[in-house]
């Protein structure tokens, strides 16, 4: 169960899967997302769903290497096994036609944005993204975006590759040159803050897919809860997906932060 | 069957081999418990059991009254004097068969059943001599462990298959006991649970000093046996629907997804690192074994740890932080200690481990530092008005009652609500505007092949009445199923 079938090195610390997953890959929307776990001692992690491939019965997820079980995740080579894997969770995202979209991703946020440009682009949209990242090596999935989106607009922070700038300076030129109806945006909390800042602005309706720390992620133990719109939600069963003008960001990396110190004593277990 | 059969020569011979007198007069056997200081900083098993000897005498306490009123206070009907009239003749694996014709978990239920407020509270001693009950829960627990320690454990006999299928949604204390009822009758059943491990609530919740782990493992094995089949990381309204189940052959469908969202008091500061539910506590502790060195969960260990509730779930919450090192761990409930709903025994338990029971306090704000951990509770002082809708005396606030209390981390165990996946995910599917299911007297949904129980119905109740409704749905919905 939940074999590994292949694996692909986006970067150096990001890593594709594809997963052994046939329910999964029959069941799953844009949004969805799943819970991971590897070894006897694995903690149970979410990730979402960057693509699947129903008639394999497989799913693909891209993980980054950051902590200890993002490392034994990324650690596991084709025919290895995940020890769990559960979902689809969440709410799949609302895909309609709504003229204009940008879809703005950062870091490995790129990969469970592809099921949401793909779906946008059926229904019909004109769907523009914009891909962010520090330098042109943490670019991923730019060549699957090209086949799917109308334009892609690269930013990086050293302009190694397309234009030198953040994610805002994509999304703006975008909105300054045409009318825009909707903007999703999926990536590390403060880069949604700033995007949400942004469009804020503009009066610009935004959804922003967020990823908090679960533990059970079916809605029955709370670690993921944030605020939107002054009140407490459940990212795992309210979300992942919010309006992101409504949701408080500062409150959300902060509590991203709760285990910090922790995971920091527990990262001998890779070596380190 | 001679087991449980009160007019079985032995029986009557046993009735008349002591006399009344000498029986009653016999007191209440005290549970063999850890010594409270060592415990309170150890995962093992508060309660040891019963020894033999222990059991043999406390079961000679039973009148085997010709009209068990004990047996009314049971939700899943045990024969109460037909299982404790076979230990005091010494036939304790027979005792356990007894407990088995009815219930599918009676090593959990002997160590977390109510039952001074179910089976002892109508027994014969306490309605009619005003003396102690019986001690039926121990006896419970000590056939259920005699059997498993003896390895003469046989899984209960099943009916020849009939090759319906039907599926359990939850593999908690009610669907556990539905699959138990249904393999029994002959069906092939299939429990499908959300989570890695198998157990619901008895893994994640209730911790491993209250009933361990292995004992929940060597119930689901006996259910194993008679044939029930366990899907885990399978979740019924997300990975599969219940149109495919319907299409891949089930009959029948029942729903124990039990609880769902922590609730919270939202009140100021309530976000802060270092406060969560118990839920969320008790599961990276239960299920994720967060207190030993080789999970990879991380759990917060504070110094001052307060837990705000008075339930059981509370209780665990406490009596975890204790072991996972607090150096004072507070329980902060508005009400007294009376109107408490958690068993007596958790907090007697709570209390010599060295609880700090703050009841008439109630939580306003929580404050935090500047990287967003909580620092310190501010608690309203209460006191007790008239009595409200649960007929409890209600709290309310004295003016100017307010104190500060330094915290690291608080539990919030206030309840739950149900969990919204199943409700959410099926059409035609009638839900109440709590979000539970709504069934009627023979815990059949808006769904006819749709029957559904446990906290997913009540809300947040108990293990055995869990339990109860497993055995009721299991009834009902075989009768539904042959077309009675």
């Amino acid at each position: 169960m939940y074999k590994i079938v292949d694996k692909e090195f986006f970067s150096e610390n990001v890593v594709k899967l594809e997963v052994e997953a046939p329910l999964i890959a029959k069941a799953r929307k844009p949004g969805n997302f799943v819970i991971v776990r590897v070894g006897e001692n694995g903690e149970r992690i979410p990730l979402t769903i960057a693509s699947a491939d129903e008639k394999k019965g497989t799913i693909t997820l891209v993980a980054q290497r950051v902590g200890v079980s993002s490392t034994k995740l990324t650690d596991l080579n084709v025919g290895d096994e995940l020890t769990d894997l559960v979902g689809p969770l969440g709410k799949p995202t609302d895909i309609e036609k709504y003229g204009t979209v940008v879809c703005a991703g950062g870091g490995v946020g790129v990969a469970p944005l592809l099921p949401i440009v793909e779906g946008m682009k059926k229904a019909g949209n004109k769907v523009i993204v914009v891909l962010a990242a520090r330098n042109k090596d943490l670019i991923i999935l730019e060549k699957q975006m090209r086949e799917l989106a109308d334009e892609v607009i690269i930013m990086t922070d050293d302009g190694s590759a397309g234009k030198k700038g953040l994610v805002t300076n994509g999304i703006e030129e975008v909105i300054l040159r045409e009318k825009v109806d909707l903007c999703v945006t999926i990536g590390p909390a403060i880069m949604m803050k700033f995007v949400s800042l942004l469009t804020k602005k503009y009066n610009l309706p935004t959804i922003a897919s967020l990823n908090t720390i679960m533990v059970d992620g079916t809605g029955m133990c709370g670690a993921c809860r944030v605020t939107v719109g002054g009140k407490t939600k459940f990212v795992c069963v309210d979300g992942p997906e919010f309006d992101a003008h409504q949701v408080d960001f500062d409150e959300m990396m902060m509590r991203l932060g709760a285990y910090k110190e922790l995971e920091k004593e527990d990262l001998y277990k890779i070596g380190k | 069957m001679a087991l449980e059969d009160r007019n079985e020569a032995w029986r009557d011979e046993l009735r008349k081999s002591i006399s009344g007198k000498e029986r009653t007069s016999t007191p209440r056997v005290k549970m063999n418990e850890l010594d409270a200081k060592i415990r309170a900083r150890s995962y093992d098993e508060v309660n040891q059991g019963l020894t033999e000897e222990q059991a043999r005498k406390e079961a000679t306490r039973c009148m085997d009254c010709p009209n068990p009123t004990c047996m009314e206070g049971c939700p899943v009907g045990i024969n109460i004097p037909g299982f404790i009239k076979n230990i005091e003749r010494g036939e304790y694996v027979e005792a356990a068969k007894v407990l088995r014709q009815t219930s599918a978990l009676p090593a959990v239920c002997g160590r977390v059943c109510p039952q001074e407020k179910q089976c002892e509270s109508q027994c014969f001693y306490k309605l009619k001599l005003k003396k102690e009950p019986v001690a039926i829960g121990y006896l419970e627990r000590f056939a259920a462990d005699f059997e498993r320690n003896s390895g003469k454990m046989e899984a209960p006999q099943t009916a020849p298959k009939n090759g319906i299928k039907v599926a359990a949604v939850g593999s908690g204390p009610a669907g556990l006991s539905f699959a138990g009822d249904m393999a029994k009758l002959g069906y092939e059943v299939t429990v499908f649970e959300a989570l890695h491990e198998i157990g619901g609530v008895l893994k994640y919740g209730i911790p491993g000093f209250r009933l361990p782990n292995e004992i929940v493992d060597v119930e689901i094995d006996n259910l194993k046996k008679m044939g029930v089949k366990f899907e885990k990381n399978t979740i019924v309204g997300k990975t599969i629907g219940t149109k495919d189940l319907e299409a891949a052959g089930f009959k029948g469908l029942f729903v124990a997804s039990g609880a769902g969202l922590p609730r919270f008091m939202n009140i100021k500061g309530e976000n802060l690192i270092g406060i969560m539910s118990s839920n969320e506590y008790l599961t990276r502790v239960n299920l994720m074994r967060a207190n030993t060195k080789e999970s990879d969960t991380p759990v917060l260990r504070g110094k001052n740890v307060a837990v705000i509730g008075g339930g059981n779930t509370a209780m665990d919450s406490v009596r975890t932080a204790l072991r996972l090192g607090a150096e004072r761990a507070m329980l902060v409930y508005r009400r007294s200690e009376e109107e408490m709903p958690a068993r007596l025994e958790e907090v007697h338990h709570a209390k010599e481990e060295g609880v700090e029971f703050m009841t008439l306090h109630n939580p306003i704000e929580y404050i935090g530092d500047e990287k967003g951990r909580v620092t310190t509770m501010r608690l309203q002082k209460m006191q007790l008005g008239e009595p409200d809708a649960s007929g409890r005396r209600s709290p309310i606030a004295i003016e100017g009652g307010i104190i500060d209390v330094p915290v690291d981390v608080v539990i919030v165990s206030i309840g739950v609500s149900p969990n919204p996946i199943v409700p959410n995910s099926v059409a035609g599917l009638e839900v109440s505007a709590k979000g539970t299911i709504v069934v009627n007297d023979k815990l059949q949904s808006s769904i006819p092949t749709l029957f559904a129980g446990g906290d997913i119905v009540r809300g947040g109740a108990t293990v055995i009445l869990a339990m109860g409704d497993g055995r009721k749905a299991a009834a009902e919905m075989h009768k539904y199923l042959s077309g009675n």
